[in-house]
């Protein structure tokens, strides 16, 4: 039996990662989801979260903002909105982001209806997942 | 025949433009190589996203989703992709006449318009324009297009239309254009039939989390993005693409009329030359 399969991360914009890893991570709509090598076919849509993949007992760490998983006959694909390394995470933009939603969100519950208090909460959910991925290197 | 002093200015007015059009033709050719980048590394989400479609729509059938349904109403909307500015050659000028030709004689339609060219083409004719994007810029992003896909699909949903038609042109390669026009919404079917029943076959049985009509209400309005971006890439690195054809053929033909007026220039020349001699010969004559 394989133990590693292929995982494929792509966005609109380019293909992010391609390469075999043993076990992946992400964070489902439904919760956290392990995939390990033969596991069953399967879609998925992905929330806000940290993407996880390990290989030969290295892990490397990714943030998505949303997308979906399928994983079919030893084949991961992951279609992301936006994926990046931390390394590559802005994070001073980042907390400027957070800061910008968090005062949405607070102006929205004060009762300005001209804001979306669900963009705003996802904006913040992004900004938050950057600035604790990106803090960490 | 002309006088030397005027042939002359116009060597020198055609030789600058020859300038000009050197520089436009070298500016497209490096914007087109980003283009048509973009356009070759947005292939394998859009590919990816079909692929999951294709097999969704079949797995998961019977699923309801508004941007999936016929609708009875025969209003039409077209998105017309074109550029903002000119000097490209036939670019915005097929694709816009294209879409007249289609049009005319059809009373429910309106137009969504990308691109200052198609805005003032049919704002001058006077077909409802329903919103416009300009300054569209020569690197697209997937976040403009989503703000594109965003609205249409908003105005889809309020009735606005009843089909959506995507019009744009084509890149195949840097000498070669087509306009395009493809049905956006309601989505139909990616697969064809061939492929419908190898897909069958082999179709392994997939989990859908949280369920397939979850999946598939994501899904759609990605796809209706994916597909969007994909016009605005094509049209951008086409519009490149023919910018550089137009400004190449202007750049020759300015060598053209610069050889053929420097021909008639030196053949002026000439002229007067002989006829000083011929003076200056006819009044020794005279004295003689």
């Amino acid at each position: 039996m394989a133990t590693s399969y292929l995982l494929e991360v792509v966005t609109p914009e380019r293909v992010v990662v391609k390469q075999e890893v043993e076990f992946t991570s992400v964070r489902s709509t439904e919760g956290s989801l392990g995939i390990m090598a033969n596991h069953a076919p399967l879609v998925t849509t992905l929330d806000i979260g940290l993407l996880r993949f390990e290989k030969d007992g290295a892990a490397d760490e990714m943030t998505l903002t949303g997308g979906f998983l399928e994983f079919a006959e030893n084949k991961a694909t992951i279609l992301g909105n936006a994926a990046e390394r931390p390394g590559d995470i802005d994070v001073s933009r980042a907390e400027a982001a957070r800061q910008r939603a968090e005062k949405r969100i607070e102006e929205a519950k004060n009762g300005n209806a001209e804001i979306d208090l669900m963009r705003a909460e996802l904006a913040l959910k992004r900004a938050l997942l950057r600035l604790s991925a990106g803090g960490r290197k | 025949m002309a006088g030397m002093r005027d042939i002359k200015r116009r060597i020198r007015s055609i030789k600058s433009t020859q300038q000009i059009t050197k520089a436009m033709k070298m500016v497209a050719a490096a914007k087109l190589r980003r283009a048509q980048e973009s356009v070759i590394q947005a292939r394998p989400y859009a590919a990816r996203i079909q692929d999951v479609l294709g097999r969704l729509s079949q797995g998961a059938a019977g699923v309801k989703n508004p941007l999936l349904e016929k609708r009875e109403g025969n209003k039409v909307g077209y998105i017309i992709v074109t550029a903002d500015r000119g000097l490209c050659g036939g670019y915005n000028g097929n694709l816009i006449r294209m879409v007249n030709n289609t049009i005319r004689g059809q009373s429910d339609v309106s137009v969504v318009c990308i691109g200052r060219k198609s805005r003032d083409f049919f704002r001058r004719i006077g077909v409802k324009i329903e919103a416009e994007f300009l300054g569209i810029g020569d690197l697209v992003t997937y976040a403009q297009a989503e703000g594109i896909a965003n609205k249409v699909v908003q105005m889809y949903a309020d009735g606005v239309f009843d089909e959506v038609r995507l019009v744009f042109t084509e890149f195949i390669s840097p000498l070669t254009q087509r306009p395009r026009d493809m049905k956006l919404l309601p989505i139909e079917p990616v697969t064809s039939k061939e492929e419908q029943t190898e897909a069958q076959a082999v179709q392994p049985l997939y989990i859908y989390e949280p369920s397939a009509e979850d999946v598939l209400n994501v899904l759609l309005p990605k796809y209706v993005n994916t597909l969007i971006y994909r016009a605005l890439l094509e049209a951008k690195a086409s519009e490149h693409g023919a910018r550089m054809t137009a400004m190449s053929s202007a750049t020759d033909n300015a060598a053209e009329m610069i050889d053929k007026l420097t021909l008639s220039f030196n053949r002026a020349r000439q002229a007067a030359i002989t006829k000083e001699i011929a003076e200056v010969v006819g009044g020794a004559a005279a004295l003689g």
